[in-house]
């Protein structure tokens, strides 16, 4: 039945993965206890998904076209129409031509949105009320803002150094070691501010100790394409070679290095659930990645100078003065184009930035800012415990200092965060026996044979071309392990020689000869 | 089109009056939580330093007794007060809030061997080294007692007085019966002067007797040739009996599981037995390094208490087989008597320095009543430190126990014989034909015979 399916899809999301194999152990007194845990686990999920169902207060926002019109044709002036006062608020344009292109954050909850054009304009505006609550001018080339952990402490990248100021425009720091700074990013688990800067240099600084955490150097030149992975605290920087490296605080090496585009990255965005992420690149494509196979989903053909992922998996793209907006609507993760809004022609966007839990994106442009409704893009239900836009200031005190506490340490940022905790594989590694390899190479092979061939037009699918690909396609799939019986090959013919020099020496010489250090 | 956009109101998410509460919305999705595993390590991480930091179990000692403090006795019917005898025949009973006698009971010439209440509160049984058996009448708790000055004293009810020195003596859980253990188990009503019955097995002393909470009529008693018995008092005779290598100090039963019995050994561990199976123990409980003295099972039939003449007092779990905890202090000397109060919170020794002393069962327990609130956030510190209590960081913690310099030394050397034993073994075994050297489950090794 299909209230069955839901439900069980749902249960599964509240699991988090899969129950632990308990046949294997033989210790019977564990068994019972994890028997137990297990089924506490599956008693909870199964209340989290009855709640989800009945129990939370709002719904979601759509936008569903009838008869022959399309999702992406229709304006925000039709969407005003069709809906309430309230809402028609969150659609403005703020137009400030003399002080450069905006950049814009928002804090978790989406309540304060802090604002910074390129000339020196800062402020920080309350949403819900659409009052500013504080502008001032810094008189300095400002790069890039970004809200710390609530909304009474921002960092704004200026000319030479970031500094950090209170809700109040006071100045609070001056970061001197961080360089002159492109692209800001703050880490809100692990209260880390991380930058990127003219030189390539990446830096991160605890913000509550004032302690330097790491100093990187990329070793790609100067980028300013800068996203933090808000499942695992990695960051990704865009290098000006189409490749995305991501840094964690505790190495000097990156952790992942992909080769994304073949022109320069352009725009880097990262989905909520930490496995899709967007990049953009010069060559006109848009890509989407999965991060646990670090495999293309998806191509689009399309420019992006700004990426951003909203709460329910929307894709914002802007370049000149349109946005599109992608969505996977039958749940396939394959993206299509759900909306546009184009903006006056001088416009140029500068970021985009969807409010969090509100159907609302932001746009920073080059003329001031705007904002426009993107139905179903945000999350309805908040969590008052992690981000509450009706946050009263007690409660906002009493979440800084929880917040605090639960402070993560920089060693927890890592690729897979669900390690944390799970017991280590062990590092037995077994070669496979030469009729498995060989099983495995033809098994490769013809994989690689079965794989569809495109047909291109004008002239370019000459039959000869067609089968020197498919033939480039097998040597690709065979490459490994060739490459891998030569390695072997070359390892069994140093040991040779090893033995053949230690019987060539007298017997009184033999305990000098080479040997292997052990591990 | 159809389109609909979130639009919150600020009335329903806000609250009314500034009287109200503030509202609390909750979406348990996991999406939007991000690295749930890494925060909850970081919790367990402080909340283990956190019951380091709040671990004072000592609340007071009871001063009073001028000998040894030999036994004590729980008053079911009263959770407040604790019976306890000493080597030099005073009896006193004690109110546990203000840690002072309440009535003092006179009479006996030698040491005090064996207290225990009725079933109904009322009469206390005492025996000693002098023959006698004498029954005293509780005073009831009034308002006024606990003002009044603590020097009352009562009048025995009756003086039995037999042929030979008593060791220990128990009240059946539900009736009229009690036991008292001596050259043989002697079983008396209150009313009669002489043993109703008498059992024996062998010519040596009987050296401890519990009653069994779930059947009246059983009986398990340790003797000084090694071994336990247990007795049926619907039987002539006695019904098994298991001969062990090392004497057993004192039983008790499990009183959730009434037929589990614990058994503290000379030989530093304690045994647990399954009452119908008595060929194998079902658990060895070890981590004293002198013998136990004595032990006591908690009411929630969980973990137990034992006192061991190494200065230490311990509390294991019904199927751990290392303690939970241990408590010392420099000016206890060797614990001859524990018990557990019928609350489950706290744990009462009685040791060779003449005082009773008065622990909490849960070192970091915060007394007293809690709020909602705080008792919630105490359960989660709790289970979150036991999801990760197998981390290194949060295990080196939560393990941390400061041991007096002589246990530490005993501990550390009995480990190193262990383990020379077991290496010892392992290599006759490897040295011999296969399957000509068995191996011996411990639970089985300490075990000589079972009889029927």
């Amino acid at each position: 039945m299909d209230e069955d399916d839901e439900m069980d899809m749902k249960v599964k999301k509240y699991l988090r993965g899969e129950s632990a194999n308990l046949e294997i152990l033989q210790d019977r007194k564990l068994k019972g206890q994890l028997a137990v845990r297990e089924e506490l686990y599956g008693k909870s999920a199964k209340a989290a998904a009855k709640i989800e169902k009945w129990l939370l207060p709002s719904e979601g926002g759509y936008l569903e076209a009838e008869g022959i019109e399309k999702t992406w044709r229709i304006k925000q002036e039709s969407i005003a129409q069709e809906v309430d006062i309230l809402s028609t608020r969150n659609q403005y344009d703020i137009v400030l031509p003399d002080f450069g292109p905006y950049s814009l954050d928002f804090t978790s909850s989406g309540r304060y949105m802090a604002i910074a054009g390129r000339k020196g304009h800062l402020g920080i505006l309350d949403m819900k009320n659409m009052a500013l609550i504080k502008e001032f001018q810094v008189r300095e080339t400002v790069r890039d803002i970004a809200f710390l952990h609530n909304e009474l402490f921002f960092a704004a990248a200026q000319k030479k150094y970031p500094y950090i100021y209170n809700r109040d425009g006071t100045e609070l720091h001056c970061l001197k070691e961080h360089g002159a700074v492109l692209k800001l990013q703050f880490l809100k688990n692990h209260f880390l501010l991380a930058t990127i800067n003219k030189l390539g240099q990446l830096h991160y600084q605890d913000v509550t100790t004032g302690q330097m955490v790491g100093n990187y150097r990329t070793g790609h030149g100067r980028s300013d394409v800068m996203q933090v992975n808000p499942f695992n605290g990695v960051v990704a920087v865009g290098h000006s070679r189409g490749t995305v490296s991501m840094w964690k605080p505790t190495s000097a090496a990156p952790v992942v290095k992909m080769l994304c585009h073949q022109g320069p990255v352009t725009a880097l965005a990262f989905h909520s659930n930490g496995h899709l992420l967007a990049t953009a690149g010069m060559e006109r494509k848009i890509k989407v990645w999965d991060l646990r196979k670090f495999e293309v989903l998806q191509t689009l053909s399309s420019h992006a100078k700004t990426l951003d992922f909203s709460q329910k998996g929307l894709l914002a793209g802007a370049t000149g003065s349109f946005v599109q907006i992608w969505g996977d609507l039958a749940g396939a993760q394959s993206y299509d184009r759900y909306m546009g809004h184009s903006m006056a022609k001088g416009y140029q966007i500068g970021k985009v930035a969807f409010r969090p839990y509100e159907d609302v994106l932001g746009i920073g442009h080059s003329k001031g800012w705007s904002s426009v409704l993107i139905p179903g893009s945000g999350e309805p239900n908040f969590d008052t415990w992690v981000a509450n836009p009706f946050e009263t200031p007690k409660q906002r005190r009493e979440k800084e200092i929880h917040s605090l506490l639960d402070k993560l340490p920089p060693e927890t940022i890592m690729l897979d965060p669900t390690k944390i905790g799970a017991v280590r594989p062990t590092r037995k590694k077994e070669k496979p026996t030469n009729p498995e390899r060989e099983a495995e190479l033809e098994a490769a092979v013809a994989a690689a044979k079965d794989i569809p061939m495109k047909k291109k037009t004008k002239g370019r699918s000459k039959p000869s071309k067609r089968a020197k690909k498919k033939q480039e396609a097998v040597e690709k799939a065979r490459r490994p392990f060739l490459e891998q019986a030569a390695k072997e090959e070359e390892l069994s013919e140093k040991k040779r020689k090893r033995i053949s020099e230690e019987n060539e020496l007298p017997k009184s010489l033999q305990r000098f000869t080479r040997k292997k250090a052990r591990a | 089109m159809k389109v609909k956009v979130i639009s919150r109101s600020t009335d329903e998410f806000t609250r009314e009056r500034s009287q109200d509460l503030q509202r609390v919305f909750r979406n348990f999705d996991p999406n939007l939580r991000t690295q749930e595993k890494a925060t909850e390590y970081v919790r367990a991480l402080n909340a283990a330093k956190l019951e380091k930091i709040f671990a004072r179990p000592f609340i007071g000692a009871m001063d009073g007794h001028i000998d040894t403090v030999s036994c004590m006795a729980k008053n079911p019917n009263h959770l407040k007060g604790i019976f306890s005898g000493s080597m030099d025949g005073d009896i006193r009973l004690w109110d546990l809030a203000t840690r002072r006698t309440v009535c003092q009971f006179s009479g006996h010439q030698g040491a005090v061997r064996g207290l225990t209440a009725s079933t109904d509160g009322r009469v206390l049984v005492s025996c000693g080294t002098d023959c006698t058996v004498r029954l005293w009448r509780v005073p009831v708790a009034t308002v006024m007692e606990s003002e009044e000055s603590s020097h009352n004293s009562s009048e025995p009810l009756a003086v039995y007085v037999w042929k030979n020195a008593f060791w220990a003596v128990d009240h059946q859980w539900d009736g009229n019966l009690f036991a008292t253990a001596g050259a043989q188990v002697d079983i008396w009503d209150h009313d009669r002067s002489q043993p109703v019955n008498s059992f024996e097995w062998g010519k040596d002393t009987v050296v401890s007797a519990r009653f069994n909470p779930g059947e009246p009529n059983v009986l398990a008693t340790s003797a000084s040739d090694r071994s336990i018995t247990i007795y049926d008092l619907r039987m002539s005779s006695p019904a098994r009996r298991v001969v062990m290598r090392t004497k057993t100090n004192s039983i008790s039963w499990n009183p959730m599981e009434p037929m589990n019995f614990t058994a503290a050994n000379e030989d530093c561990n304690c045994y647990s037995y399954d009452a119908r199976k008595l060929d194998e123990a079902k658990c060895v409980h070890q981590d004293h390094v002198s013998a136990v003295m004595d032990i006591d099972y908690s009411p929630t039939g969980r973990e137990f208490v034992t006192g061991s003449y190494d200065r230490t007092v311990r509390i294991f779990q019904y199927n751990g087989g290392h303690s939970r905890e241990i408590y010392h202090t420099k000016r206890m000397q060797r614990v001859f008597c524990v018990k557990f109060s019928c609350d489950a919170s706290y744990v009462i020794s009685g040791s060779d320095d003449t005082n009773l002393r008065l622990w909490k069962a849960k070192a970091s327990e915060q007394l007293g009543v809690l709020l909602p609130r705080e008792r919630k956030k105490h359960e989660y510190l709790e289970a979150v430190k036991n999801r990760y209590k197998h981390l290194p960081e949060v295990k080196r913690i939560v393990r941390h126990r400061h041991l007096p310099k002589p246990i530490y030394k005993a501990a550390s050397l009995r480990r190193i014989m262990a383990d020379a034993a077991r290496r010892k073994e392992e290599r006759r075994r490897a040295h011999s034909a296969p399957g000509s050297r068995l191996k011996e489950a411990f639970r089985k090794k300490r075990i000589l015979q079972e009889v029927e």
